[in-house]
């Protein structure tokens, strides 16, 4: 779970220069990144279609064997087909970060944007429980709502999200305090816009890129806190396919069949691996620096 | 420099605050009561008249402000109340835990420091060249393993293939290798980019342009002169990502067996031991909030021109 919590106060610069070298295919890392991911998907979703075992039937019987036709990475300790268990984990994976992701934005950015815009009380109150906030690790806060209410994966996104809001929000605040005393949200004022449309016309448009960029390096981070705590029994629990339940199904047996670990481990990395490199990838052409 | 002293005790004093309110809370709304947990473990015939003297005892018939303030006031004098479990204090099992967790975390950091300095130092020093390259690779794996995953690996490789070290917990010298390799290597990677980042900025500083004229070696430069400056940035997210540390030791403790808090705190969640988790999740709120505390104000002895109050970096 360790990242560099330097993103969370990036800050939009303006492009240098912008012009065709800056074109998408210049970016080798966003296009590996993206090419993983899209082959990821593909695996969660399409992949079901064409291993067509249910990855929660146990079949004592069968458990711990090895790659065959039927089960081509062969099945776990219950005799659950592995690649099947794979897929259902990355659709699980991807589609909770997803969603934790797209939640935790639309908390931030709109209390960032009023909050900057506004200013006054509101903002004094948004950034003392910013403040506040931010001084509990996201870990923390985890493991008192798991340890109090509970071990599963809502109590899990819950806690993620309690904490993951913040940095948006002060991204959003930051450069909406730059913007807002610049001429084309004067003009706007003085031409009689309404907050609404001055928020979504003009000031949304500006905060796109850092909060793309933010967004991408976090779901790397999200999927490595759910995939960690899930190992250590706090997250998904089983009989849910998620990789870090996995590895810690296979850990008995490790020792005799290294598979079972190695497989989600893989997973798990090669899925943080291309949303780091989507997240670096869009930073450099967006051009959004980390101070 | 007072006034920031001040400000950030009064944030310790709020977020502490926060932190007690948010487990008091949730301690009430824990699942399951705690009055037939305790009587639970006694294994014995309870009777209603038993529940009711211990509900009487532990003040849970008072209301729940009052239960709150006399709970805060027991709080202040270090009395966390005693585990479930185990029914020792609260505190006791804490610092009996503690130098497990401080010696592992410390390990740790050697690691991280014996790779990301040379790291760091090589990328700064030929960026765009294949040391960078090199350095840049590092920190996307570093970044993207799942720290219980290295740890698995490296104790099938080490412990289970060639049997050159011990497996868990914490016995000798050899029992630190591999728990404090898996904490320092996720580590590693953030901070030799962060030192790669920040050497480069000062290295294009005026003085150090000022230290070449005057001929001063170039070793001597890097270190002395470009990392001084390179170490600020470093020691922020240092202080930030205390959250981190502690979240990889909990993974690690419990990946390898090891008598820390860690360890401790997962274990705890599994037994429902509440005042064990309230416990730990106050002393930890608390140190994370101290060493950024200790953070800032090493800021100034590191950096003359804040100590001056001559504008910031």
């Amino acid at each position: 779970m360790g990242e560099p919590q330097y993103v969370k106060a990036a800050v939009f610069q303006r492009p240098l220069r912008l012009g065709l070298r800056r074109s998408l295919l210049r970016k080798p890392s966003l296009v590996l990144g993206m090419s993983l991911l899209t082959l990821l998907v593909l695996f969660a979703w399409i992949g079901p279609s064409i291993v067509i075992n249910d990855p929660l039937t146990a079949q004592m019987a069968e458990r711990l064997q090895g790659p065959s036709w039927k089960y081509p990475l062969g099945t776990d300790h219950l005799g659950r087909c592995i690649l099947s268990r794979l897929m259902a984990g990355a659709q699980l994976t991807l589609g909770v970060s997803a969603l934790v992701i797209a939640t935790v934005a639309l908390i931030g950015v709109p209390l960032g944007l009023l909050s900057g815009y506004v200013g006054g009380r509101f903002d004094a109150a948004v950034m003392r429980l910013v403040d506040g906030v931010s001084a509990l690790p996201e870990f923390l806060l985890a493991i008192t709502i798991a340890g109090f209410l509970g071990p599963n994966l809502a109590n899990l996104v819950l806690a993620i999200v309690m904490v993951k809001w913040i940095g948006y929000a002060r991204v959003v605040r930051s450069i909406v305090l730059s913007e807002r005393e610049k001429e084309y949200v004067l003009a706007a004022r003085v031409a009689g816009s309404s907050l609404w449309t001055i928020l979504w016309r003009h000031l949304l448009p500006q905060i796109l890129s850092p909060v793309i960029v933010l967004a991408a390096l976090d779901v790397g981070k999200v999927i490595l806190t759910i995939s960690a705590l899930s190992y250590l029994g706090l997250g998904v629990q089983p009989p849910v396919p998620e990789w870090g339940a996995m590895l810690n199904d296979g850990r008995p047996y490790f020792q005799t069949i290294p598979e079972l670990m190695i497989y989600p481990g893989i997973g798990i990395m090669i899925v943080v691996i291309a949303c780091n490199l989507i997240g670096e990838g869009l930073r450099d052409l967006l051009d959004v620096r980390s101070r | 420099m007072g006034k920031l002293i001040a400000a950030r005790l009064w944030q310790l004093v709020f977020v502490m605050f926060l932190l007690s309110l948010l487990t008091f809370t949730l301690m009430k709304l824990a699942p399951g009561d705690p009055v037939m947990l305790i009587l639970d473990t006694e294994e014995l015939a309870v009777t209603q008249a038993d529940e009711e003297a211990l509900r009487k005892e532990l003040g849970f018939d008072q209301p729940l402000i009052t239960q709150y303030a006399s709970w805060l006031f027991q709080l202040m004098k270090l009395d966390m109340g005693e585990s479930y479990i185990k029914g020792k204090p609260v505190l006791d099992e804490l610092i009996q835990r503690l130098p497990a967790t401080i010696q592992l975390a410390v390990g740790g950091m050697l690691v991280m420091v014996l790779i990301a300095a040379p790291l760091g130092i090589l990328a700064a020093k030929y960026p765009g060249r294949w040391p960078d390259h090199v350095s840049r690779l590092f920190a996307l794996i570093g970044a993207s393993i799942p720290s219980f995953w290295l740890g698995l690996l490296l104790i099938y490789v080490f412990a289970y293939q060639w049997k050159w070290l011990p497996t868990m917990g914490k016995g000798g010298l050899s029992s630190f290798i591999l728990p404090s390799l898996t904490l320092g290597f996720a580590m590693a990677a953030v901070y030799s980019r962060l030192l790669r980042t920040g050497l480069l900025e000062s290295l294009s500083q005026e003085y150090i342009r000022a230290a070449r004229a005057r001929g001063i070696a170039e070793w001597r430069i890097m270190t002395k002169h470009a990392l001084r400056a390179a170490l600020l940035p470093v020691l922020t997210v240092f202080g930030m990502s205390m959250g981190n540390l502690l979240a990889g030791q909990v993974v690690i403790e419990t990946l390898f067996s090891w008598p820390g808090l860690g360890g401790m705190i997962v274990e705890a969640i599994f037994q429902r031991d509440y005042p064990i988790v309230q416990g730990y999740v106050l002393f930890t709120g608390f140190f994370v909030v101290v060493v950024n505390l200790l953070v800032d104000l090493t800021y100034s002895l590191l950096d003359p021109r804040i100590r001056f109050g001559k504008g910031g970096v």
